[in-house]
């Protein structure tokens, strides 16, 4: 998405976090037209939540969460561990009751005013983080566990064409000891796709493999997602395996959600710099505001609502940032350059910035310790503005 | 875990509650109504004597167990020397004696005409037995050091894996500062194993209170004796009630002692991960004297008794075959134990599946009321399960009558139901605490996976919860089964005319002086018992090798399952 200088995005705040209108515009659509609204109704989210909150005697595990689901949308609940995106994921499932909110799915209350649907009354699906697969029952009969109330030969015919899908039907009949971690997941999500639930939740559904098998079932994963059509949520704490992952992105810190958005959204226009952060790397360049644009060590960068001058920190994605010949842009010596693989770190020492800025540029543009260069600002490139103290 | 399960579920549990709540109830209900003629005889003659031979009791079988079992403890797991490991295991086997039986035991063997004092007779050439002074053995400091013999394992056990998991940081602190080996051990060592030693002797003395048959044997008239003097002999049922009261004071006590130990176990820290202690090598004369104080506790405790018991009962089937009622009592035996055993699995899966059921209470009360059966005394138990069973006789008679005009007989007093009952009540904590152990070595996720695949809680109870647990229920059962074959008191007061268990017949025997008669009864007894110990054995070598896998495994299980706050435990 190449956004012209016109439609920069910036953010001249007052506090932290100012001005969200782009996610606002996901959050509460746009009103339809009366007659727009009787050819095409709105459609009903799949899962709506209404200010949920979790407390655990004084430790508020969700605040206030509000979101929706709509239907065959892959969600990924993005955060540390420990800010509450399992306890919400236990909720949706009930397991675990919401303190305060509600939760609707489908349109129908399952949490909330006295409602308390029961877990496996909810048509939810939930994917464990270890899988949690029976031990003492074969693969088969750990897919087929789901599908109660269907006759015995027609579960088994579904439950192969479950394992069919994910590739292990030839491992029907082992027990769960003897599978390896990626089959182990595949199972699991073999057995949560078994029943067809209206919404999947997945508990970091790949954290527990390693790294060469990770990338493979995860793809092979969202493929599934995808072909069934599947509604899901997937909570996960790696903020690459979101970008890659979700339709969009719910970023959350302390029980509370900080920004939701689509994934390039998300990363190109944070609300904040913790959501900034969360999602890769950032700049932070100390800036003048004055008139209808800040200045910068690096350059001028225009924005859309002048304010009173003062000073402001500008979060830049490090693509902002181009490196060129000496001579070029803002001088900068290059004081430490480590070689990554595929790309290398450069600590700058830059003109005006006291602070050394590191940046990663692929290891192609090679440039030496000591070496003196050139750095431009793309004006083109969104970034944050936020006060300075 | 979300609260879950229906009007029948807190139903049930309510029934249940009231069901084990109903002894306790009954008695002050019956002690109430006594007319307390009796009182003036009870405080002239009978209570004085009986509290202070109690209290001498527990006190003295509470040193014996607590000196030996800390010692034996300390010795196994401080010093190496010839055959420790060997002792390590040994000093176990005790636990498979009941009271009774070691009483029983040393009564034939320590007999003036007994085959001690006759080979000591030989020995200094007398004739006559009154000519060899030896210290009778029906009397108080006897009872004390037999009991204290086949009880001070419920010391040891704990007391050694807290050694085993605790002790070697401290100790080697104690050594460093050079510390002398006797203020090490009672500066450092006995400190550190306070927890272990309260819960230990608190289930020691329990038991300790709960026997009737030894302290009988021996003539001496404990409180629970006098219940059952009053209750059988007297026909005094408010009486005994009374007495049972009193008893009951001193089963608190033993409750908060007990509780104590846990909350101390607490802030001990025994989950602290510590290498195993480096053991000092004993040699010649040292390594000796550890050998002599290791084995007698078991020499004594274990093998005379049972040797003897297993001589006496082939010398008896030599001379005269099988006794001619023990293929009956022991398929009478079997079938009271069985079925007791077989409701308390039940029971106790209902127990650990309910925490959390019954949403307003706080989570585990049902297995701390399932607890306190336990702690009662088999006598106490008997006198305050006799009235409800009226109740429900008449009730059920009445009821039966007015509906249907079929005259019963009776269904609870003086039935199978009254004796399996009262070992539900009794041993019910033992079944809770393994099937909630069981239960909780089953990760959450899996029920809960349950429930997300459409189970209800009943469901994921019976498809995953039961089919895991099953070793863990098992175990448990096993262990209840036994204590029911070993059960003495209770049985005696509350099995139907004429039936006669295993237990029962010892008794029989004994009190009538035909000691050779119920040997091959006390050994059946042994070997029964010997079950669980040899179970214990094969977990508690784990200890030794894996001192954090014991913690929540069999080996405390077995012993902390018996203790009525068991379930809290872990």
């Amino acid at each position: 998405m190449k956004v012209g200088p016109s439609n920069v995005q910036s953010w001249c705040g007052r506090s932290r976090g100012i001005g969200r209108h782009r996610q606002e515009r996901f959050r509460r659509p746009r009103y339809p037209k009366q007659a727009e609204f009787m050819l095409a109704p709105q459609p009903v989210p799949r899962l709506e939540l209404q200010a949920v909150c979790r407390r655990f005697g004084h430790a508020i595990a969700v605040d206030s969460v509000s979101m929706s689901v709509m239907p065959g949308e892959i969600l990924a609940i993005l955060g540390a561990s420990g800010c509450g995106k399992t306890t919400l994921l236990r909720i949706i499932a009930g397991l675990e009751e919401a303190g305060s909110g509600s939760v609707h799915i489908d349109g129908r209350r399952v949490s909330g005013e006295g409602i308390d649907v029961p877990p496996e009354s909810r048509g939810v699906g939930l994917m464990f983080q270890d899988y949690a697969l029976f031990p003492h029952m074969t693969v088969l009969a750990n897919v087929c566990f789901g599908l109660r109330g269907m006759p015995r030969p027609k579960a088994r015919a579904v439950g192969l064409g479950r394992l069919r899908e994910v590739g292990l039907d030839h491992r029907s009949n082992s027990y769960p000891h003897v599978l390896s971690g990626g089959e182990a997941q595949r199972v699991a999500l073999a057995r949560a796709l078994a029943p067809g639930p209206r919404l999947l939740l997945l508990d970091e559904p790949f954290s527990n493999l390693d790294q060469e098998t990770r990338d493979r079932v995860r793809t092979d994963t969202i493929e599934l997602l995808r072909r069934t059509d599947t509604t899901a949520m997937v909570v996960t704490h790696d903020p690459s395996e979101a970008l890659r992952i979700a339709d969009r992105i719910v970023l959350m810190r302390a029980g509370r959600v900080v920004q939701i958005g689509t994934p390039e959204e998300i990363y190109r226009t944070p609300a904040t710099p913790f959501a900034a952060a969360a999602l890769g790397d950032v700049l932070a360049l100390p800036g003048n505001l004055r008139g209808n644009a800040v200045d910068t060590p690096l350059g001028r960068i225009p924005i859309d609502c002048p304010t009173a001058a003062r000073k402001v920190w500008v979060w830049l994605r490090p693509e902002a940032i181009r490196i060129g010949p000496s001579g070029s842009g803002t001088p900068a010596r290059v004081l430490q350059s480590d070689f990554d693989g595929a790309r290398r770190r450069l600590q700058l020492a830059v003109d005006g910035l006291e602070a050394s800025l590191v940046l990663s540029v692929p290891a192609g543009d090679a440039a030496a310790l000591g070496d003196r260069i050139g750095l431009t600002l793309d004006a083109a490139e969104p970034c944050l503005v936020t006060d300075a103290d | 875990m979300r609260s879950m399960g229906g009007i029948a579920g807190r139903a049930a549990a309510t029934l249940l509650a009231a069901g084990l709540l109903a002894p306790v109830l009954s008695l002050f209900l019956t002690a109430i109504q006594g007319t307390g003629e009796n009182w003036p005889h009870l405080f002239a003659y009978v209570l004085p004597q009986a509290i202070q031979e109690t209290v001498l009791l527990l006190a003295g079988v509470g040193v014996v167990v607590v000196v030996v079992g800390v010692g034996t403890a300390w010795l196994v797991t401080a010093f190496d020397f010839p055959g420790r490991r060997w002792l390590d295991a040994a000093l176990l086997l005790p636990l498979a004696v009941p009271t009774y039986v070691v009483a029983y035991a040393y009564l034939d063997l320590l007999h003036p005409l007994g085959p001690v004092q006759g080979g000591l007779r030989s020995l200094l050439g007398l004739a006559r037995p009154r000519d060899l002074v030896f210290p009778e053995l029906r009397s108080l400091p006897s009872c004390i050091l037999l009991l204290g013999l086949v009880l001070y394992p419920y010391v040891y056990l704990p007391t050694r894996a807290l050694f085993l998991m605790q002790a070697r940081s401290m100790i080697e602190a104690a050594k460093i500062l050079e510390a002398s080996p006797a203020r090490m051990f009672f500066r450092v060592v006995v400190p550190i194993a306070r927890p272990a030693i309260a819960l230990g002797a608190s289930l020691a003395l329990m038991e300790a209170l709960n026997d009737v048959g030894a302290a009988e044997f021996l003539g001496v008239r404990t409180l629970t004796v006098q219940v059952y003097a009053t209750w059988v002999n007297r026909s005094d049922l408010p009486g005994a009630a009374q007495i049972a009261l009193a008893m009951l004071a001193g089963v608190l006590a033993l409750l908060a002692l007990e509780r104590a130990g846990r909350a101390m176990r607490g802030h001990a820290g025994l989950g602290q991960r510590s290498p195993p202690m480096s053991r000092t090598r004993l040699q010649g004369g040292k390594a000796f004297a550890a050998m002599v104080l290791g084995w007698w506790p078991v020499l004594f405790g274990f093998a005379l008794p049972a040797g003897y018991l297993a001589e006496a009962a082939i010398r008896r089937v030599l001379a005269s075959g099988l006794p001619p009622t023990l293929g009956r009592e022991i398929t009478q035996t079997m079938l009271f134990a069985g079925g007791a055993t077989l409701v308390t699995a039940v029971l106790g899966v209902f127990v650990a599946a309910s925490s959390g059921l019954v949403s307003p209470l706080p989570g585990r009360w049902l297995s701390r009321i399932a607890s306190l059966g336990y702690a009662l005394p088999g006598t106490i138990l008997a006198v305050g399960l006799m009235p409800p069973l009226a109740l429900i006789d008449t009730a059920s008679a009445h009821v039966l009558e007015a509906t249907t005009g079929i005259t019963v007989g009776l269904f609870g007093v003086g039935t199978a139901t009254a004796l399996v009952a009262a070992y539900v009540i009794r041993f019910l904590t033992i079944a809770t605490g393994a099937t909630e152990a069981g239960f909780g070595r089953i990760p959450s996720s899996l029920t809960d996976a349950a429930c997300m695949l459409g189970s209800n809680r009943i469901g994921a109870l019976v498809r995953i919860q039961l089919p895991l647990a099953w070793p863990a229920i098992l175990s448990g059962g096993l262990l209840v089964f036994v204590d029911c074959v070993k059960e003495l008191p209770a049985t005696l007061l509350l099995r139907p005319l004429n039936v006669e268990t295993l237990s029962t017949h010892l008794y029989g025997e004994a009190a009538r002086g035909t000691y050779e008669d119920g040997a091959v009864a006390a050994l059946l007894i042994v070997l029964v018992a010997l079950v669980p110990v040899v179970l214990l054995l094969r977990t508690s070598g784990e200890v030794a090798r894996r001192p954090m896998a014991a913690i929540g495994q069999n080996a405390p299980d077995a012993i902390y399952a018996r203790s009525p706050s068991g379930a809290e435990a872990r």
